[in-house]
């Protein structure tokens, strides 16, 4: 059986992550791979689809670095503070290119990972109907329901080429523990062709809490450490979100030359975790 | 004043699905007065959050922490939200029309726009599947406006049929808290109508603040003024907002 490698993430991204992809980075507020999404940022992959039900910090450095050529996303601000303001920029006035966008509402963008990671060619919600989303997206449209008649919206299975999560621990033989809040992670994984996890840390044996999530390690396909590395979100068990840090990128990320600046300091001369 | 009139409407309520910010301010403060046993449902997965202080965001380690269960984002939506569970939703947008439909997504042309917002993010499905939906959202020219940039999320459409002929199975909002008052929507044209002003209000100011005829409700009534209690249970409250930033 083919098990995941555990690697270093340089080595991960590396082998996984190719201008080109589309690549799904998950954890709904809890659990982000900011160190996976540094590590694309320093390897300068292109022209890359970038999949989140929430944007969040990562997303705008991603994009404020010039990684992404589409966003596909549900909602994109800094929870609590306000706006993604590399997002915005890139939107408003293209810099430092012109993104395209695909924007869902969560539950829709959820179903599309939920239906391939199912195997079906779509999912059905009720949801999109009076919205000035519905017909602007070729991944949504009506349906008939067989049985009753009614009109729900189908929404397409979303395949990633590379889903990324970051989970509190593997094993030795890569099998991967997450708890706490998962958001789609499970769904975003299964729905993907290749597949990364970032971790805390490797144990000898995993003992899930109640409501933990194990992901087997065949279907997982590289694991890496990277403690602490899903600041300034957290990871429950090993380190609280830093609510700070998310008041202070409104600052950093307002300004063009700030932004730019912060990267090559906390992103490009190697990690932006704190020792 | 808004977040004391929204914490009241939640008397009586057993289950609520909040939004960060003011929602959840006022679902925690009815919590702290009127409803101990309110069932606090977010977002991110976590039913029976009981949080000891204000959380930034709907993901935050307190939320999950204190809940009496963590689901799915898909479950969440799918057997919670969509599964008619969920008896009150708590909304705010940056523009709102008489119908009470909501724009959290531009301002200006989608495709060019003036001002990105984030999105709707789950406020569609939050709006429609919601036993009845509560707005929170100042009043304003900028806020309150004719016709929508974009229509994010659905609150009666073009009026009292949309719903139904859209197939959303909740009754839609039920009540929209002003800084300035409280509207609800008319039972035969379900347009938006001021049925109370708060204290020092007057129907003028509300009136110059609505770029449409404002509707006014026969027997207009003056909120009651926040009492000493609810002011002190909310300054409590404010007063825990990011004590979880640091960093373990």
């Amino acid at each position: 059986m083919v098990v995941a490698e555990i690697q270093s993430l340089a080595q991960a991204v590396s082998l996984l992550v190719h201008d080109g992809d589309c690549v799904a980075l998950e954890g709904f507020t809890h659990l982000i791979p900011v160190a996976a999404g540094q590590e694309i940022i320093r390897q300068r992959r292109r022209e890359l689809t970038l999949v989140r039900l929430t944007p969040d910090i990562v997303f705008d450095q991603m994009i404020g670095m010039g990684c992404a050529r589409k966003v596909i996303f549900g909602w994109g601000g800094n929870p609590g503070v306000g706006s993604l303001h590399r997002f915005r920029d890139a939107i408003e006035h293209g810099w430092p290119h012109p993104i395209e966008i695909e924007e869902h509402s969560h539950a829709g963008l959820a179903n599309r990972f939920a239906a391939a990671a199912s195997g079906l060619p779509f999912a059905v919600l009720r949801g999109y109907f009076g919205t000035g989303l519905m017909g602007r997206l070729d991944t949504v449209r009506p349906v008939t329901c067989p049985f009753t008649g009614e009109s729900l919206a189908a929404v397409a299975a979303l395949h990633p080429d590379v889903t990324i999560i970051h989970a509190q621990q593997a094993d030795r033989d890569g099998n991967v523990l997450m708890w706490g809040i998962t958001g789609v992670n499970k769904e975003a994984v299964l729905a993907a062709t290749r597949v990364l996890v970032t971790v805390e840390e490797i144990v000898d044996e995993l003992k899930p809490p109640a409501g933990g999530v194990v992901l087997p390690s065949w279907v997982v396909d590289s694991v890496a450490t990277a403690p602490g590395g899903t600041y300034p979100s957290y990871t429950a068990g090993y380190s609280v979100r830093d609510n700070a840090e998310y008041l202070r990128w409104d600052a950093i990320s307002r300004d063009r030359d700030a932004f730019v600046a912060w990267i090559e300091e906390h992103v490009m001369r190697g990690s932006a975790v704190p020792a | 004043m808004m977040i004391v009139a929204a914490a009241r409407a939640l008397r009586g309520v057993r289950v609520c699905f909040v939004g960060i910010g003011l929602p959840s301010t006022a679902a925690n403060l009815a919590r702290a007065t009127d409803n101990p046993d309110l069932v606090l449902v977010y977002e991110s997965g976590t039913i029976g959050a009981k949080p000891t202080r204000l959380p930034l965001s709907i993901g935050d380690g307190e939320l999950a922490d204190t809940a009496d269960t963590v689901v799915s984002v898909p479950e969440i939506f799918n057997y919670w939200l969509q599964g008619g569970r969920i008896e009150v939703g708590f909304l705010g947008a940056a523009q709102m029309d008489r119908f009470a439909n909501l724009n959290s997504t531009v301002v200006g042309d989608y495709d060019h726009p003036s001002v990105r917002l984030p999105g709707a993010g789950g406020a569609p499905e939050i709006a429609g599947s919601c036993g009845e939906v509560i707005v929170l959202i100042r009043q304003s020219r900028r806020t309150f406006v004719e016709t929508l940039d974009f229509r994010s999320t659905v609150g009666y459409g073009g009026g009292p049929d949309d719903r139904a002929r859209l197939g959303l199975t909740g009754r839609g909002p039920s009540l929209v808290i002003t800084d300035l008052g409280l509207l609800r929507p008319d039972p035969d044209t379900r347009e938006l109508t001021m049925v109370s002003l708060h204290p020092g209000v007057t129907f003028e100011d509300a009136r110059a603040a609505t770029p449409w005829e404002l509707k006014v409700a026969p027997g207009l009534e003056v909120t009651e003024p926040p009492s000493a209690h609810e002011l002190a249970e909310l300054r409590a409250l404010l007063a825990t907002q990011g004590q979880d930033g640091r960093r373990g």
